[in-house]
């Protein structure tokens, strides 16, 4: 018999891209938890997703999930030189915003005003989108992670000059081109595996 | 084994590329560890090598990375590339577009068509690959259009569920690889 997707409880849907927490409910079963043997277990990485439908839900192919989960560990907290915490996510918010992943959004936009402490230029991302106002440095990282992001690619030298200009070296560079290149992989599953839900 | 993005980017041991991605040596290694799990499994489970390589080549296709392009056709029979390459040639379009849940956001719309393979394909193709690279197209080019009856159009076609994770994880990873590599080669052109 052919399976069906699930039909989530009755919920508020986000209309807006916000820094708020939000729920995530999936459209397509999650493994249950008393199913899980250790090496889907094992693939959480952090014992306390086993609490989360996404994370159960891509413990089904859990070599992929294991890898997928420690690549992005290293490229957003390993803090060893290269791009500051906060711009990495910056990144991350700017490509979760012009892909439209608004749950994604609101986890890096929490992330990267909390490490900058620039609440109100997260907040013009957010709201105006990737070509909001911020400041030359912000605005060359937000122009960059959108050029890796849009189709046709149109990264190029010219987006490498304008960090370089602003302060960023070779392995910053790097940094940004890891983050924004990640949540292009983040946001697809995220915006199709399940939808967003205000909490409370 | 060889860093497929090391190889795709032309990355030389002892160069200035290869000693920044040796500063996320976490990153690199379960980059290509996802790589692995995608392509060479422990267990295939429920979706073929060949599955996997056709959904990857239409992706690397749509994107039109040339090193990507050309290192996952070759992993294809002649058949079943020229198939793809055929599905990707009406296919390829811009992204990311869309329409965003109804209300402030309706205003930044950017609605565009549901793309779908042709007749000839369909017929090239098999049962369930069709469905497959018709969601594909969308995770590519417009992932925010994405809504539950597109899985249950897998789920009709004959995936699982648990073969929709992957499907989804082979797209998505992929969305990752290439522009790393592409980002990447662009940097090693202005080093």
């Amino acid at each position: 018999m052919t399976e069906k997707t699930l039909t989530p409880p009755p919920h508020t849907e986000p209309v807006v891209f916000t820094r708020d927490m939000l729920d995530w409910l999936p459209w397509i079963e999650p493994m249950a938890e008393q199913d899980m043997t250790e090496r889907h277990l094992a693939s959480l990485v952090d014992a306390s997703r086993v609490k989360s439908p996404y994370f159960r839900l891509l413990a089904r192919d859990p070599d992929v999930l294991e890898a997928r989960t420690r690549t992005d560990k290293d490229i957003f907290y390993n803090p060893e030189a290269g791009l500051p915490r906060a711009e990495r996510e910056l990144a991350a918010a700017a490509t979760s915003r012009l892909n439209g992943c608004i749950y994604c959004a609101s986890v890096h936009a929490r992330f990267a005003a909390t490490y900058s402490k620039r609440v109100d230029d997260v907040q013009r991302l957010l709201d105006e989108g990737v070509g909001a106002r911020l400041d030359e440095r912000w605005e060359a990282i937000v122009a960059a992670s959108a050029a890796l992001t849009a189709l046709p690619m149109s990264f190029g030298k010219e987006h490498i000059e304008r960090l370089r200009k602003v302060g960023l070296d070779d392995a910053a560079i790097a940094d940004l081109i890891g983050a924004a290149s990640f949540f292009n992989w983040a946001n697809r599953l995220m915006l199709s595996l399940g939808e967003p839900a205000t909490q409370g | 084994m060889t860093d497929v993005i090391d190889t795709l980017v032309g990355i030389a041991p002892g160069s200035k590329l290869d000693a920044i991605r040796a500063n996320r040596s976490e990153a690199r290694k379960h980059a290509q560890a996802s790589y692995t799990s995608l392509f060479e499994p422990r267990d295939i489970a429920g979706v073929t090598a060949d599955e996997r390589h056709a959904i990857a080549a239409f992706v690397a296709g749509l994107h039109g990375e040339p090193r990507t392009d050309a290192f996952y056709g070759a992993k294809l029979s002649a058949g079943l590339r020229a198939a793809v390459a055929a599905e990707v040639a009406t296919a390829k379009t811009k992204g990311p577009y869309g329409r965003f849940p109804k209300g402030p956001l309706s205003a930044e719309d950017a609605p565009g068509p549901t793309w779908k393979v042709s007749d000839t394909g369909r017929k090239a193709l098999g049962p369930r690959l069709p469905a497959a690279l018709e969601h594909t197209h969308m995770l590519v080019f417009h992932p925010r259009d994405a809504a539950a009856p597109a899985l249950q159009a897998l789920l009709d076609a004959g995936w699982s569920t648990t073969d929709i994770v992957t499907v989804s994880q082979l797209v998505a990873f992929l969305s990752y690889q290439i522009r790393v590599v592409s980002g990447l080669s662009t940097l090693a052109s202005s080093l």
